[in-house]
């Protein structure tokens, strides 16, 4: 091959990569729309989960209203009176859900009793107390293992540990011990996590003018830290009279046409009254399950209101 | 002399004090250790007794769970499929919706939508189970009828599809967080080289959050084979050993439930099976727990 014909196979060859450059360029400024576009597409899909999931929960919420007032399609307004006052009846006319409303309020008011002093105390220690060393980590990796066990799972250690060992039977008090074990867990990480948030100047300010150690998370770290405190704790109670799967396993019945005497006493809960009436097959039961499910939520959304306002109430900034 | 006494005998009160509190918060530190032996143990000890009756090959071989019938059998896959199957449906439902709202709310939406819309999905995971349970049974199934005609009552597809809903902020909360936590020199880098947001997003922030992403769904997936009320009320009480979505079904949780409604008596085989089977499902959860934690530790980028 003369030096000639190499130059033009060589002049040939760039050509030809300068015109596949070209193309790709080309090819690649005509993609940017494309490629923009893409992301429009992931944005209109975003807009699209996150529709789909409120709307489930819109048509939810306006459902069960219907059915347990009747207020949009017509039909029986089954939230009266009666069933604040009544207890559980075999007949549907007849039902209310007294026992269960008091028996949630008592078994709730024993769960805070227990959970929070426990879940703040262990909160405490961890945080102002604890060095890092391999029982404190033993102590994180179980909180965060346990906030992870299914709910049911409490159940069955609450009916062997309370309501057998303890011999507390299928009382009001097993159950909230065994909601208690539940949210501590819960109640330990929100309260661990406004304590840190307290700035270590206040604390140095506090053992400077001779307090211990004690005063100073007393009298200084916990008043600034109660509102997280608070808000985590009531959002933790929140969860509790929402669950239903643990009671049934300790025993909690689900007809109990009288309201609880003592803390020893067999009793129900609101969420257990509703799977009753809406495990029976005649439709005015399950009017009566859509009833008990608004209350229950209206419960739920108060104390949810509750927290925001604490949380805005108590909002430092340092 | 009687002055230094007295700041003494204080100073003693108070040292006392002192380690006495310090003491009670240790102990109250410790309730968390001790519900974790109080569960293993509780679960161990029945297991134990349900196995002394029971052969564990049996229970893991047999493909039929009949231990309320006259002819009791103990195989475990019945309630082990339902399980799978519910939290299948769930996770189809929960994992590309989640992650979806997840990358557009960390990449794509203002702070005020995201400030705004995240506290709202959020109010998806704060509904009670029992009122999914009711709403799957009493709505959605009559729904998906209109499709599926031979859609029975109770069945796993419309408790799977409702429990899947519920699923979505899990998903979405964790994985946003994880999302968020890529520093923004990795997305202006991305940015300076040419790269539009949709491909900042998919080939350079979320590999980087991978391990979150994943936690996130291992999360979800062990919430769903726990999940109790929505299975219990929605997908039946039929142990079958199936992958049909259309017929009842018994989960390991529903079997737990059905069992303490009933009138048990302590240590008879059935009261010894809700332990076998809970202890079943403890172990599932636990091992995708670790699974979860393991994953963050050990595929989490790094940055300084």
């Amino acid at each position: 091959m003369s030096t000639q014909e190499r130059l033009r196979d060589n002049a040939k060859e760039a050509a030809e990569l300068i015109t596949s450059t070209t193309d790709t360029v080309d090819r690649g400024s005509g993609n940017l729309k494309w490629r923009h576009f893409k992301g429009t597409i992931l944005s209109v899909l975003g807009w699209a989960s996150i529709i789909f999931g409120l709307g489930v929960l819109a048509i939810l919420i306006i459902d069960v209203i219907n059915r347990a007032t009747g207020i949009f399609t017509g039909g029986q307004n089954w939230l009266t009176w009666d069933f604040f006052n009544n207890f559980d009846s075999r007949f549907a006319q007849r039902a209310g859900a007294r026992a269960a409303i008091v028996g949630t309020l008592y078994t709730i008011s024993l769960t805070i009793l227990f959970a929070f002093p426990l879940g703040v105390a262990a909160a405490i220690y961890l945080e102002e107390y604890a060095n890092d060393n391999w029982f404190t980590r033993l102590v994180e990796i179980n909180i965060s293992n346990l906030a992870a066990v299914p709910s049911i799972i409490y159940g069955l250690l609450g009916l062997q540990v309370f309501a057998r060992w303890l011999m507390l039977g299928r009382s009001i008090i097993t159950g909230a011990l065994t909601l208690a074990l539940l949210v501590v867990p819960i109640i330990i990480v929100a309260s661990r996590e406004s304590i840190r948030a307290v700035p270590l100047s206040l604390r140095q300010a506090s053992y400077a003018l001779g307090a211990t150690r004690w005063q100073t998370t007393w009298y200084v770290v916990l008043p600034q830290a109660i509102g997280g405190i608070l808000t985590g704790s009531i959002l933790a109670v929140s969860r509790a009279i929402g669950e239903t799967a643990p009671l049934i396993t300790i025993g909690a019945l689900t007809f109990v046409p009288f309201l609880p005497r003592n803390l020893f006493d067999i009793f129900t809960v609101l969420p257990i009254q509703i799977f009753n009436w809406t495990s029976r097959p005649q439709d005015d039961f399950r009017a009566l399950a859509a009833a008990g499910i608004v209350v229950l939520l209206a419960i739920l959304l108060t104390i949810n209101a509750l927290a925001i306002y604490l949380r805005i109430r108590y909002q430092k900034r340092y | 002399m009687a002055v230094t006494d007295l700041q003494k005998q204080s100073s003693f009160l108070r040292n006392t004090r002192e380690k006495l509190i310090q003491v009670a918060l240790l102990l109250a530190a410790t309730v968390s250790i001790l519900t974790t032996i109080g569960i293993v143990f509780s679960l161990l000890f029945e297991t134990i007794a349900f196995f002394r009756e029971v052969s564990i090959i049996e229970f893991l071989t047999e493909t039929e769970w009949t231990p309320l019938f006259s002819v009791k059998k103990y195989g475990i896959w019945p309630l082990l499929s339902a399980t799978l199957l519910t939290s299948a449906i769930a996770l189809l439902v929960a994992v590309p919706l989640g992650l979806v709202a997840a990358i557009f709310l960390s990449e794509f939406a203002s702070d005020n939508v995201r400030r705004t819309i995240k506290p709202l999905l959020e109010i998806l995971a704060g509904i009670p189970t029992v009122v999914y349970g009711y709403f799957a049974l009493t709505t959605v199934t009559p729904f998906l009828k209109n499709f599926i005609p031979t859609l029975s009552i109770f069945n796993s597809l419309s408790a799977g599809i409702v429990m899947g809903v519920m699923l979505i902020p899990y998903v979405a909360s964790l994985s946003e967080d994880s999302l968020s936590a890529v520093p923004n020199s990795l997305r202006e880098a991305a940015y300076g080289l040419g790269s539009t947001r949709f491909e900042v997003a998919t080939r350079v922030v979320a590999p980087a959050a991978i391990s979150g992403i994943v936690a996130s769904i291992v999360l979800a997936f062990s919430r769903a084979v726990g999940e109790t009320m929505i299975v219990a009320i929605a997908a039946g009480q039929n142990p079958r050993f199936t992958f049909d979505p259309t017929v009842p079904v018994m989960t390991m949780t529903s079997y737990i439930v059905q069992v303490s409604l009933g009138d048990t008596p302590y240590g008879s085989l059935s009261y010894y099976t809700l332990y076998a089977v809970g202890f079943t499902l403890f172990l599932f959860t636990f091992i995708l727990n670790i699974f979860s934690y393991w994953m963050v530790r050990k595929f989490r980028e790094v940055y300084d």
